[in-house]
Parts: C-alpha cells; structure tokens; sequence
C-alpha cells in the first residue's frame, strides 16, 4: 500500500512519487511544482479539516483531500 | 478612457487603436496572476484598472497608452498565468496575444518573493518570443522575507534585461520604462537563453526544425523549435492555431502532411527513451520546474528566516476556535456598515436631489412645458433615476471598497479555505466562492430595496 499525500501528518515533510488526478488537474499541478521529487509539507488544516494547506517549492498551495489522496509519496 | 477588448475575436485587429491614431512600440505585460502585474500596468499608463485575485481577474486584453521620451508606448495588459500549457481559457488568450499578435516587446513581471514559480513561466515565453524583458516585482516584500535576488546574475542567465521594481515607487518605475525603451531600440539584440531539454527530446526538435526553418517566414523563423515541440504534443487546437497564423496561405492538413515523415522519426526516437508523446506534456513541465530551481539556486540570496507574523496570522484565522467567528464577525461588520451606514449619505442625496426636482420643475414651467411632458420629465425620468441613484449609490459605494480591502489583505482567499468543504458539498466549485459572498450582498440589497417602499 503506498502512502498518499492525505495521510501526511502536519509539519512532517514527504516526496512526491506520482500525481494521479484528472489531466487538467495535472497540468495545474504539475505547473505550480507538483512533480514526481518534489518535497511536500502539510502545514496546516483548515478550519474543517479540508482543505488542507501545503508548503511546496517556497509556495503555499491549499489541496483538497479528496485531490491530495490521489497523489503518492515515496 | 477604458478601452478592453474581447477575448478572442478583436485581439489581433486594431480597432483598439482609434484614440491614438500612432504609437511608436506595442508591449504586452505578462506574468503569474498576483504579483502586481495590473499595478504596473496602471502605474506606467496612468489608468485606474480594478486591480483583484480571484481567478479571471484579467480575462480580456486590457490597453492603456503612453508617452515616454517622445516615444508613444501601446501597454496591453494580458491576463495572469502560471504556465502556457493548461488550456485555461486565460492561458490561451496570454499565449496566442504572445506568440501571434508579435508585440514589439513582452515584459515578464516575475514575483521575487517566490521567484522558482515565475521563472518557469519565463522559460515558456522564451519559446514564443525572443524580445523579451523581465521585471522582477514586489522586491520590498522579498526583503522583508529575508530574500535578495542577485539581479546582473538573473540577467545574465536567461540573456535578457532584468529590472528590479517596488510597483509603488515612482522611480522604478521609471527605471523600468527607461529598460523598456531601451530594449525597444535594441531588439535584434536581445539574446534569451531558452531552455535546454533532455539530449534525445533536442534529437526531435531539431529533427522537426530544419524542415520547418525551410517553411517558416522570416518574422516566424524564431518559432521553429516552439512549432517542432507543439506538433511533437499533438494539441489539434493549438495546430489549427499555428497553421491558421503562421501558414494561412497553405492547405488545411499542410504541416501534419509536409512533416509526416520526420514526425514517424521523432517518435522511434521518443520510442528509443521509453517515452512517448502523450506524456510529453508532463516531461517538459518537469524540463520547466527543474530549470527554474537550478536558476533559483545561483540567483536567490536567503539572508534570515522568514518573517513569521504572517503564518501566526495564518493559524489563528484557520484555527477550530476562532476561525469562523473572526470570519462572521467580519463579514457582519461590512454588512452592517453597508445597511446602516448608508442611510445617511441616501438621505442626503434625496434631499439634494429634492432640491434639484423643484428647480427642475419651475425652469419647466418658466419655458411653458406642456402637462404631460413636465409629468414625464419631472415625475417620471427625473424621479425615478435620481431615487434610484440615491438609494443604490451609497451602499455600493461603501461594500466595495471595503471588500477590495479584504480582499486585498487576502482575506478573502481564506474564507474560501475554510469553507470550502461546506461549499463543496452544497455543489458548489471552488472559483465560485467570492461570487457566492457577492450574493450575500445582493441578497440584502434587494431587502433593502424592498424596505424603502
């Protein structure tokens, strides 16, 4: 079973391996520096627990759980 | 003098043109969405554009003109992206305005508080046009992050002008327009250094670009390496594109057909390295990333740790506690401002405007205006549009500005944080949020209206 990014405790840091979401969300993501090598924090949940909000590459970028599941870390 | 165009269709016509008949040089203003890039523009033009960040801010073209050292500058203000290869809708039009409409010079307005992002949208401009300056913006809040950007060096790097500007300050500003000017004269020698890509991906363009180079005219010539990866991706809407702009004089399947051969070679190459051209997408934003973090590592100084204020903020305004009732609270106070605050100012306008009414009527009356008409004119036209005037103006005028204000404080963009998940499950998408707050407005105000009766 491989980890996803949903399941990443807050301020623990992990390595993205593969985005697996709809193409066009892909493309977004994969522009805003969501590919496979980059190193991902979960910083903090919003005030209902989704979003949550990711510090990736310098920028804070909030991702939806159900998005956030789809992508694997190493 | 606001003189926007429409997406698409008038983009590449003139029309826009009629207020000033001649201008000397066109630049288009590019960059990711909020880094400034509508301050500028307003900045160097001396317009008064709404400047906001929810997504679509700038979805039309928006033109605004200037007069620097006896050269007239035509300024088009294109909307804000982070990439070129997304198919948004925002995407094609900064995109297709680039690469087809060839303005004189494109200036990137990159982001030096997170310059790894706006690096890699320089990188794809660079494929479209060689003339090119860039200006690194909001350089007042990367110090205040502990952040300093080694200018010469970026410039040095990409083989373009790089101008440092705080937006607010005049004098860069004026830097920037000397830079502008500057580059404007000396075009041809404007050298960028686009990207390299992986050695068998190059084997592919150059594969595609002799070919091309013999096809292309002379003012395209620059785009052959551009067209040869696009026809590598296999995006139909972008090749209809550039075949209707760059190859209008040939028949409909003329590049697909004339690169059929060289295409078939391109893909046992691709075929060699285990890829192919459908992820060829995924491979060159990898080819982007990684470029822009190389470039960031020899450019970027990190002088201290990153002022924290922001993140504390951050947290308590997300926090299970206090981040709803901050937020109603807040939420309540402009409401509140804008129902009870405006009744003052409406009162005062209908009285003006009373006022008005009886001189109206007694200069009516004066030149011995029939009944019915002095009824129409006094009772009807008059009437009807000044009390709409004065009920309506003053609570716009006071929700407005205030919104902007949250909104330019990023409060907006955490509300849409944290209740995203109710809004999602209400069916709602996530770009809707600031319209659905607006709709809590027009909501009141129809309330408001009604109450007047």
């Amino acid at each position: 079973m491989m980890k996803t990014l949903n399941t990443l405790p807050i301020g623990t840091t992990g390595k993205i391996q593969e985005v697996n979401v709809t193409p066009s969300l892909k493309r977004r993501l994969f522009d805003l520096g969501f590919i496979p090598g980059s190193l991902i924090t979960p910083i903090y949940p919003s005030v209902l627990g989704d979003p949550i909000a990711y510090s990736i590459r310098g920028i804070t970028i909030a991702l939806r759980n159900q998005d956030a599941q789809e992508i694997f870390l190493e | 003098m606001d003189s926007r165009t429409s997406p698409a269709s008038s983009m590449f016509s003139s029309s826009q043109t009629q207020h000033h008949p001649s201008y000397d040089y066109t630049i288009a203003i590019a960059g990711n969405p909020n880094v400034g890039k509508s301050t500028i523009f307003n900045q160097l033009t001396g317009m008064h554009q709404h400047t906001g960040n929810w997504p679509g801010k700038t979805v039309a073209n928006a033109v605004g003109f200037t007069n620097y050292r006896n050269q007239n500058f035509r300024f088009v203000d294109i909307p804000g992206t982070y990439s070129l290869m997304s198919h948004s809708e925002e995407e094609e039009i900064a995109r297709d305005y680039i690469c087809f409409s060839k303005p004189d010079l494109t200036v990137v307005i990159l982001d030096a508080t997170c310059l790894e992002r706006s690096l890699n949208l320089v990188y794809q401009i660079m494929e479209i046009t060689p003339h090119l300056l860039v200006c690194v913006n909001l350089l007042d809040e990367a110090k205040k992050k502990g952040i300093e950007i080694d200018l010469d060096r970026l410039s040095a790097i990409l083989g373009v002008p790089v101008v440092g500007t705080i937006a607010r300050k005049k004098k860069t500003i004026d830097s920037l327009l000397d830079a502008i000017l500057k580059a404007c004269h000396n075009r041809e020698s404007l050298s960028p250094r686009p990207l390299l890509y992986p050695s068998f991906l190059e084997s592919c363009i150059h594969t595609l670009e002799s070919p091309l180079q013999q096809i292309l005219t002379k003012s395209h010539s620059y785009l052959s390496r551009w067209v040869a990866l696009k026809l590598l991706d296999g995006d139909p809407i972008l090749q209809k594109k550039i075949q209707e702009n760059l190859f209008s004089d040939q028949s409909e399947s003329f590049l697909t057909s004339h690169l059929q051969s060289y295409l078939k070679l391109c893909d046992s190459i691709l075929e060699e390295h285990h890829q192919n051209r459908q992820n060829l997408k995924d491979l060159l934003s990898e080819c982007f990333i990684h470029q822009a973090e190389i470039v960031c590592q020899q450019v970027l100084i990190q002088r201290k740790k990153a002022n924290r204020l922001e993140e504390k903020l951050d947290r308590i305004l997300t926090s299970k506690c206090f981040g709803i009732p901050i937020m109603i609270a807040f939420l309540g106070c402009i409401l509140w401002l804008t129902i009870i605050g405006a009744n003052y100012p409406s009162q005062l306008l209908s009285q003006f405007f009373g006022k008005g009414q009886e001189l109206f009527q007694n200069c009516l009356i004066e030149i011995s205006c029939p009944d019915w008409l002095l009824s129409l004119l006094v009772d009807g036209i008059y009437g009807t549009v000044t009390w709409i005037v004065s009920v309506m103006l003053p609570p716009m005028a006071i929700f407005f500005p205030l919104f902007t204000l949250l909104e330019d404080f990023g409060f907006l963009p955490r509300i849409a944080f944290n209740l995203d998940h109710l809004f999602c499950k209400a069916g709602s998408s996530r770009e809707t949020i600031p319209y659905d707050v607006y709709g809590i407005w027009l909501q009141c105000s129809r309330n408001y209206w009604l109450s007047y009766y």
